[in-house]
C-alpha cells in the first residue's frame, strides 16, 4: 500500500475527485493548507501597510491506494490538476505499513 | 442658555378666554413636537455611531485575537461617559463657570439638578426651544463617542483598566473644557432680548445699563465661541480633540510588538464595512441633529453630510487606485469616514458644492497622510485615528472658514443682536473667519495634546498603560477579558 499526497490548486479539487472516483478510489482526505514552491506570493496593502504574502492557499489531498493503483492514480491526479501554469502543485508518494477500517476491523488492502 | 420653565397653563387659559392677552414676545416659547421628535431620533442615531458602528469599524481592522478587546473598550467607554455626563459632565460643559467661564462650566447642574421634563434648552432660532433632557442626552452621545475614537490609536496593546481610567480623566480635563469653550453660549433669545433692551432704552442711562447687560450676555460664552470660530457639529470638539489624543497615546505606549515586520492584516474587512456604513447613517444624527431643530439648517447639514461623504470615498478610492494600483474596499470606507469627519464642522454652514470640494480634498489628503506621512515618521497609530480624524478634522475646521462664505454658497454667520429677535446675516470676512478657525484648531491641539500627555503619564504611574509582552502576543481577548471572539 502507498499513500499518495498531492498539493493542488483549490479550484481543481472537483476535477481531481472525479478522476479518482473513476479509477475506483473510494475515499480521500482533504486539508486546506498554505505554502509556497516556485510560485511566488502576492502583496496585500491595508492603508499604508504593505505585506508580502508568500504563503498561498492550496489543498492537500491524501489517498491510500494499493500498490497496483499507484501509477494510475498519479496519472489521474496529474492530468486533472494540471493547468500548465506555475503553481499547479506536487505529488508525493510514501509507503504505507498498515490500514484498518475501524467499524469492521478489516485490515490491509481490504480496509482501503 | 437654559431655563427651567413652568408650564404656561395660566397664559393658555387667558388666551382661550380672550382676556388680558399677553404680548406675544412675553410668552415663553414651548418646544415644537417636530423638533422634539427629530432630536430623539438624532440622539439614538449618534449612539448607533459608537455601538455598533465605531466598534465594528475598529474591530474588523484588528487581528482576530484582539477583536473583543476593541468591542469591549468602545462599549464600556460609552457606558462610563454616559454616567459621567449626568453626574457632572453636562454641567461642566454647558453651565456658567464663574471666573473660569472662558474655559469650563460649573457644578450648578451636577446630577442634573433643577432639570425636569419641562426644562428647555435654546436652539439657534429665536423663540425656538427644545426639551433640556433631550439636549442633555444628545450632547451625551458626543461625549461618549469622542473618547471611544481615541482607543483606535493604541488598539491591540493597552490595558483595559488604563482605558477606563484615562476615559474618566480625559473627559473631565479635556472633553468638558473643549466642549464648553466651543459650544457654550447664551442662545439667541438671551442675546435678542438684551439687544432689544438696548434698542428700546428710554434715556442715556438706561441705554448704558442695557448695553452693559448685552455685553455680559455676549461675554457669557466659551473662549473659542467668543473668538467667532465655527464648529457646527464637532470638528474641533470631537475629531481634532480625539485625534491628537490618539497620536499622543500611541507615541507614549510605543509600537506593537512586531510592527512593520509581522503580518498585521485586518481580520475582517466585512465588519469594517458594516461599521463604516453604520457610522455614515448615524452621522446624519450627529450633523443634522446638531441644528437642534427640524428645519432648513438641519436639511442643509443632511445634504452636506451625504455629498461630502460620497466625494471623500471616491476621492480616496481613485487616488489609491492611481498611486498603489488597486482600488481597495478599506480605502473606500476610509475615504467615507474622512469625508464625514471633514464635513462635520462645516455641515450646517457650507453649501453642498463646497461640501463636495471639502470631501474630495479630505479623501486625498488623509490617504497621503496614512499611506506616506505615517510611514515616514514611523509611529504606530493602529487604526489611523490621527491620520483620519485629526487631519480630516483640521482640514474641515479651516475650510469651514472659507466655505461658510455666502459668495461660495455658504450660510455665512448669524448676528442675533443686529435685529433683536431675528437671526440677521452677520458681516462675513473670510480672512477673519479663517483666522478664528486656526486659533480654535491650535488651542484644541495644544489643550488636548498636552493634557493627554499628562493624563497618559498619570495613568501609566497608577495602573500601567501597556499589557505584558506575553499577553500582547496571546491577544487581549484571552489575556484581558478571558474569552474569544470566534470559536470555529
Amino acid at each position: 500500500m502507498k499513500t499518495v499526497m498531492a498539493i493542488i490548486k483549490p479550484f481543481k479539487l472537483e476535477e481531481v475527485r472525479d478522476a479518482l472516483t473513476g479509477l475506483g478510489v473510494h475515499g480521500m482526505t482533504v486539508t486546506e493548507v498554505k505554502g509556497y514552491g516556485r510560485q511566488k506570493g502576492h502583496t496585500e496593502i491595508y492603508r499604508g501597510a504593505e505585506y508580502a504574502v508568500s504563503f498561498l492557499p492550496k489543498l492537500k489531498l491524501e489517498v491510500a491506494v494499493a500498490e497496483s493503483q499507484v501509477a494510475s492514480v498519479i496519472e489521474a491526479i496529474s492530468t486533472a490538476a494540471r493547468t500548465g501554469q506555475i503553481g499547479d502543485g506536487k505529488i508525493f508518494v510514501a509507503p504505507l505499513e498498515q490500514a484498518v477500517r475501524i467499524r469492521t476491523g478489516e485490515s490491509g488492502s481490504d480496509a482501503l | 442658555m437654559l431655563t427651567t420653565m413652568p408650564r404656561r397653563i395660566v397664559a393658555t387659559t387667558l388666551m382661550l378666554t380672550g382676556s388680558a392677552l399677553p404680548a406675544l414676545a412675553d410668552v415663553a416659547p414651548v418646544p415644537n413636537k417636530g423638533d422634539t421628535a427629530w432630536m430623539i431620533v438624532a440622539t439614538a442615531l449618534v449612539l448607533m455611531m459608537s455601538i455598533p458602528g465605531l466598534a465594528l469599524f475598529y474591530g474588523g481592522l484588528v487581528r482576530a485575537k484582539n477583536m473583543l478587546s476593541v468591542l469591549t473598550q468602545v462599549m464600556a467607554i460609552v457606558c462610563l461617559a454616559g454616567l459621567l455626563w449626568v453626574f457632572f459632565g453636562y454641567s461642566l460643559a454647558f453651565t456658567n463657570g464663574g471666573a473660569l467661564n472662558d474655559y469650563i462650566g460649573g457644578f450648578s447642574k451636577a446630577f442634573l439638578k433643577g432639570v425636569d421634563p419641562n426644562s428647555v434648552a435654546a436652539t439657534f432660532s429665536n423663540k425656538v426651544v427644545i426639551q433640556e433632557y433631550i439636549y442633555i442626552v444628545f450632547q451625551m452621545t458626543f461625549a461618549m463617542i469622542t473618547p471611544a475614537l481615541i482607543v483606535g490609536a493604541f488598539a491591540e496593546r493597552i490595558k483595559f483598566g488604563a482605558v477606563l481610567l484615562f476615559t474618566i480623566l480625559w473627559s473631565c480635563l479635556v472633553y468638558y473644557p473643549i466642549a464648553h469653550m466651543v459650544w457654550y453660549w447664551g442662545g439667541p433669545d438671551a442675546i435678542g432680548d438684551a439687544a432689544k433692551a438696548v434698542a428700546t432704552a428710554a434715556d442715556a442711562a438706561a441705554k448704558t445699563a442695557a448695553q452693559t447687560k448685552l455685553d455680559e450676555v455676549l461675554a457669557d460664552a466659551g473662549l473659542i465661541f467668543k473668538w467667532g470660530a465655527l464648529d457646527f457639529a464637532g470638528g474641533t470638539v470631537v475629531h481634532i480633540n480625539a485625534g491628537i489624543a490618539g497620536l499622543v497615546g500611541c507615541l507614549m505606549l510605543g509600537k506593537r510588538i512586531g510592527y512593520g515586520r509581522e503580518l498585521m492584516a485586518p481580520h475582517s474587512l466585512v465588519m469594517t464595512m458594516i461599521g463604516a456604513a453604520l457610522l455614515w447613517v448615524g452621522w446624519f444624527g450627529f450633523n443634522a441633529g446638531s441644528a437642534l431643530e427640524a428645519n432648513g439648517t438641519a436639511v442643509l447639514a443632511f445634504v452636506n453630510t451625504m455629498v461630502a461623504t460620497c466625494a471623500g470615498g471616491l476621492s480616496w478610492l481613485i487616488v489609491e487606485w492611481l498611486a498603489k494600483g488597486k482600488p481597495s474596499m478599506l480605502g473606500l470606507v476610509s475615504g467615507v469616514v474622512a469625508g464625514l469627519v471633514a464635513v462635520t464642522p462645516a455641515a450646517g454652514v457650507a453649501g453642498p458644492i463646497g461640501s463636495i470640494v471639502l470631501g474630495l480634498i479630505a479623501g486625498a489628503l488623509c490617504f497621503v497622510f496614512v499611506s506616506y506621512v505615517k510611514n515616514a515618521f514611523g509611529y504606530d497609530d493602529t487604526l489611523d485615528v490621527f491620520g483620519i480624524h485629526c487631519v480630516g478634522g483640521i482640514l474641515g475646521a479651516i475650510l469651514t472658514g472659507i466655505l461658510a462664505d455666502p459668495s461660495l454658497g455658504g450660510a455665512g454667520i448669524v448676528d442675533y443682536a443686529a435685529k433683536p429677535g431675528e437671526a440677521a446675516a452677520g458681516d462675513f470676512v473670510m480672512a477673519t473667519q479663517v483666522l478664528a478657525q486656526l486659533k480654535a484648531v491650535a488651542l484644541t491641539l495644544v489643550w488636548s495634546g498636552v493634557g493627554s500627555a499628562i493624563l497618559f503619564k498619570v495613568v501609566d504611574l497608577v495602573v500601567g498603560l501597556r499589557v505584558s509582552t506575553e499577553n500582547e502576543r496571546m491577544g487581549l481577548d484571552i489575556a484581558e477579558h478571558g474569552e474569544r471572539a470566534y470559536s470555529l
